[in-house]
């Protein structure tokens, strides 16, 4: 026995595949908002892994550093040394900000760590390009995704930083690049009030009658001192010495430093189950719009091409084509159209993934989960018009 | 056909054959008491005015729909009888009825082979075995050499004999032929009608002819008239053509 439906879309070529291309242009929408999902958590992913850290020391009552503010003096890292189990401690800051360059700005996390110990947590793991910091201030490295080139200056507040090195994949949970900082200055960027606030300030404390006294020599400038600095961080990373667990590690800072420590699994949970959470549903929701949508085309193609062959349909089902052969016919046609959509959607999707600003990461498993929902819409799609083929009647072939 | 008797007789012979729609004081009876005989190697002209019931009759032939009461033979097979009918109207229709239509009604997407080859493929005919068949009628018909075109491609005289081979494909025993020469000029209606001649002969097929075509209304030698639903038999010219 022939094949009806490869006749039929032979036969019609053209308009099956300009049509499986539209369908197809959809489904890689499709494909592609699954790749955005996907890429937020690997970005989440990655955001720990470039970390290199075993543990996550924040202020108490808080999810920080990526989820919630967190301030916590710089100098806790010291008592967090002396804890059995604790490798290595290195303070860290994080400022998602406007980062400006001559070009133009750039929407960047920037990351302040401490310098000179290479692979300590926080600091940028490999470079494609350039150098490490080596000095104190004012040196940067960013990842490419910023579009900066080495030997740039780029202005973080009010200081212009030159960028000595590059990296690559080092994003916030958000997508934004990373530009990496020393420490102190990453305090200052994200702490430090402007010259104007500090003077207002230094005015206001000397009219202040409590803190200028006249009895108590030196008051008034340990106060404006101690306004004028900062020695905050918004997260010690740990790691832990082999063969230590890191909750049993947690346990005694939360319990006797009044901090919050978090293992890798739960910072994992924070960034993928709840800072992403809503976008994901957002995605989700998307995703099922356009299934309906997908479905919606191809029942709608399938019934307008079955209703152009009802008389066909009444000669062949007067001549004695069974009702199976029929329906067969509509199904693999609209499933022909489905494969076809599909493969124009891979393929439109991995052309223009690379394109986005955020990272769309395509996983073979969403492609063959894509692939399957593909072939159920379609099969479901079909049914509408099998229907109304196997409502004709053959007498209709014959007759008035 | 369990339980009823098999009668071989020949042709088409319909007895006393009634088709009623509706019911109550809205019943139509669009065939009453309906009495016809067609031998095999016959072709017979079924003629009447629009509403005379000529589509029903067909309708009731080609196992589209079912009679009220009466008898009907095909090919020597009782397909209705009172009431009872052959169970498989599908395969009867594959199997023992060939169609022809006023518009040839080729499926557009298969090749000339493969519309005439469909119903012997349809049947379980292996595909090699069904298109030798239809090349074999599509040379009867001289069309043999567009076996490879497209219905599309085809002349109207060229569809309305590709319909003729596809309604032989499964050597049936009956044609049921609904205005087949409607859209066709004088010469090529004329063709059809000597080509319908020499395939009840040379297959001993029962070809019953429904036509308005004045044209080759003559040509038939026996012509049924149906007016009201009853039909009225009577001789006809059977010029040669």
């Amino acid at each position: 026995m022939i094949s009806l439906a490869g006749r039929d879309i032979l036969h019609s070529w053209g308009k099956f595949v300009l049509t499986g291309v539209g369908l197809g242009l959809l489904i890689g929408v499709t494909l592609t908002m699954a790749g955005v999902y996907r890429g937020m958590v690997d970005d989440a992913r990655m955001l720990l892994n470039n970390s290199r850290a075993d543990l996550w020391v924040v202020q108490q009552d808080t999810q920080g550093p990526y989820a919630e503010a967190s301030g916590i003096r710089d100098d806790v890292v010291r008592t967090i040394l002396g804890l059995p189990g604790v490798a290595r401690a290195a303070n860290v800051t994080y400022l998602t900000m406007q980062v400006r360059s001559e070009a133009a700005d750039v929407r960047a996390m920037v990351v302040g760590f401490e310098i000179g110990q290479p692979g300590f947590p926080g600091a940028p793991g490999y470079l494609v390009a350039g150098r490490h910091i080596t000095r104190s201030h004012y040196e940067a490295v960013a990842d490419v995704k910023t579009g900066f080139a080495l030997g740039q200056r780029i202005r973080i507040r009010r200081h212009d930083y030159t960028v000595v090195g590059l990296t690559q994949r080092m994003v916030s949970s958000g997508g934004d690049p990373m530009v990496f900082i020393p420490l102190k200055d990453a305090q200052e960027a994200q702490f430090l009030k402007d010259n104007d606030a500090i003077l207002n300030d230094r005015a206001r404390n000397a009219a202040n009658p409590g803190l200028n006294r006249p009895g108590v020599p030196g008051l008034l400038e340990a106060i404006q001192a101690s306004q004028a600095s900062n020695h905050n961080v918004n997260a010690v990373l740990v790691q832990l010495r082999p063969g230590f667990e890191a909750e049993a590690v947690a346990e005694p800072i939360r319990r006797w430093k009044h901090l919050e420590a978090f293992t890798r699994a739960q910072m994992e949970e924070i960034l993928v189950a709840k800072l992403i959470a809503t976008s994901a549903r957002q995605i989700a929701m998307f995703l099922v719009i356009l299934a309906i949508v997908s479905a919606a085309i191809v029942a709608f193609i399938i019934y307008t091409m079955t209703l152009s062959k009802i008389r066909e349909i009444a000669v062949l089902k007067l001549i004695g084509t069974r009702n199976r052969t029929i329906a067969g016919m509509i199904l693999q046609q609209a499933l022909g159209l489905g494969l076809i959509g599909f493969i124009v959607g891979k393929v439109a999707a991995t052309f223009w993934a690379p394109i986005f600003p955020k990272y769309v990461l395509l996983e073979p498993g969403d492609a063959v989960r894509g692939l399957v929902a593909v072939v159920v819409i379609c099969a479901l799609a079909s049914t509408l018009a099998i229907r109304a083929a196997l409502k004709v009647d053959p007498a209709a072939a014959i007759g008035g | 056909m369990t339980g009823r008797p098999h009668m071989v007789e020949p042709g088409i012979r319909i007895e006393g054959l009634s088709k009623r729609y509706g019911e109550g004081s809205a019943a139509v009876d669009a065939l009453k008491n309906v009495n016809m005989v067609v031998a095999p190697g016959e072709v017979v002209g079924l003629i009447g005015p629009s509403g005379s019931g000529k589509s029903t009759l067909l309708k009731c032939l080609g196992a589209v729909i079912e009679p009220t009461a009466g008898r009907m033979v095909l090919g020597g097979e009782t397909i209705y009888d009172n009431g009872w009918r052959i169970p498989d109207l599908r395969a009867l229709r594959r199997d023992r009825i060939g169609f022809v239509f006023q518009a040839p009604y080729l499926i557009p997407f298969l090749d000339v082979t493969d519309n005439v080859a469909l119903l012997p493929m349809l049947a379980g005919r292996p595909n090699a075995e069904a298109r030798a068949r239809a090349l074999e009628l599509l040379n009867a018909l001289d069309v043999g050499h567009r076996a490879h075109a497209q219905p599309s491609e085809l002349s109207g005289g060229e569809q309305q004999r590709v319909s003729i081979a596809r309604a032989l494909a499964n050597r049936p025993p009956v044609i049921l032929a609904d205005e087949p020469t409607a859209p066709l000029d004088s010469e090529r209606a004329l063709a059809v009608v000597r080509i319908l001649n020499q395939m009840a002969v040379q297959h001993q097929t029962a070809i019953i002819v429904v036509t308005h075509d004045e044209k080759i209304i003559p040509t038939f030698k026996r012509i049924y008239h149906i007016r009201d639903g009853r039909t009225v038999e009577e001789a006809g010219q059977g010029l040669s053509v």
